[in-house]
């Protein structure tokens, strides 16, 4: 085990996003000032993300035997710093009449995206769990900041109780594994599985107990059953960070599993992983179509997208990475600017969210610019031409075409056309007249804000991958052409 | 360069309407008109220019009057590629007309939102006209998609909640979910299309050109072109998908129902004349008697349900859907004397609802109801309405002198060259339109009088509409010469792809 200066700058990134997290850690302690370390949380992601372009200049490069820097992985890193950058000014704008303490949020933030860059670049058990957790626990914490409030609280303990138990399942799964084969390394375990020892029943058990953990963490249908409950019980910007960059981390991790061990992809786990998918997609739309709250709607809708993902792994051919990837930036970008949306709505903290599909009723004659972003936003989510989700979909699409996954395919249209009806009723509710007097509403210079800049950013991407997806396909195709 | 400017210049237009909303509330609609009014010049100069009689008059060569292509997404082949021809110059010229009528017969209509109204009627219209132009298939189907969004809006937004009907939100999202899922079927039938042409060539291209002629076995052929099928089966529509256009029509505001039965109609019919048939001539060709029966039957269904509509727009709107079954069995059929009929019914059809449903339109906002049991007697209290309300409504019975009579006949004569049957069947649509059109005419206009009072007449502004409207249509009906002329070279191509396929089968047909 060699470490080379080659090494350090591949794990910059990772570096300079736990040296974030310590200074964040020493700052507060030094003195509680929300403006200095939300400034200081910023600067350090946006110098992670800066030290990605030197990283690119030494990948491929395995450091150690759990982490391999790749392009892939650099692009997923890329993903969730953007995510957790979007999420840093969503909370400052949020928390900033709030009465406790604020600073921690931060702080917390960032020992998350750490957790998720460990994963992205993670090709070892030992890796993968350590990641994860880094990724949840700070989680917990995050989705019961408000503890105050009833729902925020419920929601933390829900998520950390059940989170727990995943790990447990996903713990078990490995070591069942090891059991079997001996093997930790992603591609050991892929080489025994495609040997002939492959079929034991431990085998199945631990393949199929991680699948549940993992599951569980991608909210997919049937371990998606927390996913409501703490996404409205979460603030506003958590369940941005919730509903982005933990789920990317995860869903890379898993591609990347799959990638270095395709036997384990064969025969009857592809059955199952569609069978999955096919559930996500529509258990996640029938179950928004009811939804009178947005954040609920948002987190049944973020189980059927996942389905849609899960839908390019199953036809498993040459575009699949391709396809996965570009759907993910969009997802993202979409599901940021529309949580930020619900942020802005509801900053400064008054108590609750402005998430009742009620409070956005006639928004578009009160704030046209905002709810404009709002309409693109839930426009993308649907998945109609000229925006970014669009792109994801007509890849996610193309990939099932290519490998004739029919049954997916027709899940896939199902699912869009029942998610039509939900997405279009929101929006539809926010350019009614105006009823009265409005119980939420975003500050007149949300703007200029720097929670309205990065919502304004996320438009300007959805639209411009939406019609120019040219530059961005590249960049993806180059990253993914590794793996 | 042109081409791109044709669909350019509404959404730019558009987006000045909204802004110009802020000078006062006539400015929107002042540039909305303006807008189409360039749109509609740039067409006719388009026309005057060409030469599209000729053109493209033996096969390959020459099909396009005119081209435009740029780089878009590489990786997929996917370029910006429009070209025009006859066919589409036609029918951009229609949707030129009616966005100027849309704008004209809402200008005392719409008095809330005025700006946003016209950004999406302005959107809804160039969108349209970027599926006539665009000849790359995912360029086609962005299009296809996008002209969804602003009519959903339009109706959502500026509809009524017609009594007895289930609401303006209930017809728009029905409208957009219907369109829309079909659409997701026609994309995946598009795709379909692109990886049979990549595997047997190795090329990924969405263009027209390079997939036109790629070669598949008979199964995918069927199944590829039945997913073109049903997306333009729901858009046109064609019986057993139908359901959303009258609830659509009967609560849009008029500006959509004039956009809706002109023009978004017409995208269906053309795709069928420029995509489905072309790319599968041979499954075509087998599917083309349930294809026309399907037509037949949506004829006549269709009449039938208009003659117990109580609701005025409903029962134009019905009466749409079984003019549009003319033109199924017109372009089945691959007689090239039925295709230029399905050219001109498409045209005078356009026109002739368009003003059916702007007569709606003024209707209702001289009474404020549009339900034909509190009518009647209307001849006595308004002076100009009805006589023009009965022009357009023999018209659209298909009497000879208007454009509809010379579409229909031609429909019917080549229809019968191919399929006696199925023309003789769909001739009674023509009996069963005098039927509905007489009991429209005699309800609304004749008999005892409501009221004796004097309700205020037609507008110069709607004067103006209706006459343009009436010239137009007795053009088409009197020298239908040009637009056949403007035609011929398209629909010879279409027939020239078609008929390889159909000569065979059509033995067989009943």
């Amino acid at each position: 085990m060699n470490l080379t200066a080659d090494s350090f700058i591949a794990l910059l990134p990772i570096l300079i996003t736990s040296a974030t997290a310590v200074l964040v850690m020493l700052s507060i302690s030094v003195r509680r000032h929300h403006w200095w370390n939300a400034t200081l949380t910023v600067v350090g992601l946006n110098l992670a993300l800066l030290s990605i372009i030197y990283a690119s200049r030494v990948i491929p490069q395995a450091v150690t035997p759990l982490l391999m820097v790749d392009g892939y992985a650099l692009l997923y890193m890329a993903i969730i710093l953007v995510a957790t950058l979007g999420c840093a000014t969503l909370s400052h704008a949020y928390l900033k009449e709030y009465g406790g303490n604020r600073e921690e949020m931060y702080l917390l933030l960032v020992l998350a995206a750490t957790g998720g860059l460990v994963l992205t670049c993670s090709r070892h058990m030992a890796s993968l769990f350590i990641g994860l957790e880094l990724l949840s626990v700070p989680v917990y914490a995050m989705v019961a900041y408000m503890f105050r409030e009833k729902r925020s609280l419920e929601g933390g303990i829900k998520y950390m109780i059940l989170s727990a138990v995943a790990s447990a399942f996903l713990l078990f799964g490995m070591a069942l594994l090891y059991a079997q084969f001996g093997q930790l390394g992603f591609a050991e375990i892929g080489v025994e599985i495609a040997g002939e020892h492959a079929h034991g029943p431990l085998v199945f058990a631990g393949v199929a107990l991680m699948l549940a953990g993992l599951g569980f963490k991608l909210s997919l249908a049937p371990f998606h059953l927390w996913t409501p409950d703490v996404y409205q019980g979460a603030p506003a910007p958590v369940g941005a960070f919730l509903a982005t960059a933990s789920k990317v981390a995860v869903f890379a991790v898993l591609l990347r599993f799959i990638a270095e061990a395709p036997a384990a992809h064969m025969g009857i786990l592809r059955d199952v992983l569609l069978a999955i998918a096919i559930a996500s997609i529509l258990i996640g739309n029938l179950l928004a179509l009811t939804q009178t709250n947005l954040k609920r709607l948002l987190g049944y809708s973020s189980i059927a997208h996942f389905g849609y993902v899960l839908v390019a792994i199953v036809a498993g051919n040459n575009i699949t990475f391709e396809a996965v990837a570009v759907y993910l930036v969009t997802y993202v970008v979409t599901t940021l600017g529309a949580f930020g949306v619900v942020a802005l709505m509801s900053s400064p903290y008054r108590g609750q969210d402005a998430d009742a599909v009620s409070h956005y009723r006639g928004m578009f004659w009160r704030r046209p610019y905002l709810t404009g972003v709002f309409i693109a936003m839930l426009l993308s989510l649907a998945g109609i031409p000229a925006t970014a989700g669009f792109i994801g979909k007509f890849y996610v699409i193309t990939a099932g075409v290519e490998s004739g996954e029919w049954w997916a395919l027709a899940a896939v249209v199902v699912g869009s056309s029942i998610g039509l009806y939900y997405y279009l009723r929101v929006l539809v509710t926010s350019c009614l007249p105006t009823p009265g007097m409005q119980k939420f509403d975003a500050e007149l210079d949300w703007g200029q804000q720097t929670g309205g800049l990065m919502v304004l950013a996320m438009t300007f991407l959805v639209f411009l991958i939406g019609l120019y997806p040219q530059p961005i396909l590249e960049l993806i195709q180059a990253a993914t052409i590794a793996l | 360069m042109i081409l791109p400017w044709l669909f350019l210049i509404p959404f730019i237009g558009g987006l000045l309407c909204w802004q110009g909303e802020r000078l006062g509330l006539g400015v929107p609609r002042w540039i909305a008109l303006f807008t189409m009014i360039i749109v509609s010049a740039l067409s006719i100069k388009l026309w005057i220019d060409g030469n599209y009689h000729l053109a493209g008059a033996v096969s390959g060569a020459g099909q396009w009057q005119m081209e435009f292509q740029a780089p878009w997404i590489k990786r997929f082949g996917i370029s910006f590629h429009l070209a025009l021809d006859g066919l589409s110059l036609l029918m951009v010229m229609l949707t030129g007309l009616l966005g100027v009528m849309a704008v004209g017969c809402s200008w005392s209509e719409i008095q809330r939102n005025v700006g946003f109204f016209h950004l999406n009627l302005l959107w809804n219209l160039g969108g349209v006209i970027g599926v006539f132009l665009a000849i790359d298939m995912f360029l086609f189907f962005f299009f296809w998609e996008m002209m969804l969004v602003p009519m959903f809006f339009l109706i959502a937004l500026w509809g009524h909640n017609a009594p007895g009907g289930k609401g303006r939100i209930y017809a728009a999202t029905k409208f957009f979910i219907f369109t829309q899922a079909s659409g997701f079927l026609l994309l995946i039938a598009i795709l379909g299309l692109v990886f049979v042409h990549y595997r047997s060539t190795g090329v990924f291209s969405f263009d027209y050109e390079v997939l036109r002629g790629t070669r598949m076995d008979p199964i995918t052929e069927y199944v590829l072109m039945l997913g073109f099928f049903i997306a333009f089966a729901v858009k046109m529509p064609i019986v057993p998908f139908h359901s959303w256009l009258p609830d659509a029509h009967s609560q849009a505001p008029t500006a959509g129902s004039v956009d809706l039965a002109g023009i978004l109609l017409k995208t269906a019919a053309y795709g069928m004349l420029r995509f489905a048939l072309p790319f599968f001539p041979n499954a075509s060709a087998d599917f083309a008697p349930i294809a026309m029966w399907l037509g037949v039957i949506g004829i006549i269904y269709a009449a039938a349900l208009a003659f117990v509509q109580t609701d005025v727009k409903r029962l134009v709107a019905y009466t749409s859907i079984s003019h549009m079954g003319f033109v199924v069995v017109g372009i089945y059929s691959g007689n090239p004397i039925a295709l230029q009929g399905v050219v001109m019914q498409m045209m005078a059809h356009g026109i002739s609802a368009g003003a059916l449903f702007i007569l709606c339109g003024e209707l209702y906002e001289r009474l404020h109801t549009r339900d034909l049991r509190l009518m009647g007697g209307l001849w006595s209290r308004l002076s100009n309405l009805p006589p023009i309300a009965m022009f357009f409504i023999a018209a659209s019975l298909g009497l000879p002198g208007m454009g509809n009579f010379i579409g229909e006949f031609l429909i019917l004569l080549g229809t019968f060259q191919v399929a006696p049957v199925i023309a003789v069947v769909s001739a009674s649509g023509l009996v069963l339109a005098a039927v509905y059109s007489l009991v429209l005419m005699q309800r609304a206009f004749y008999g005892k009088p409501q009221s004796e009072e004097r309700l205020p007449d037609l507008s110069r502004r709607e004067l103006g509409l209706m006459f343009s409207l009436m010239i137009i249509l007795l053009f088409l009906g009197l020298y239908p010469q040009t637009v056949l002329n403007t035609s011929a070279a398209a629909m010879a191509q279409v027939q020239h792809y078609y008929s390889p396929g159909l000569t065979p089968a059509m033995n067989v047909t009943p």
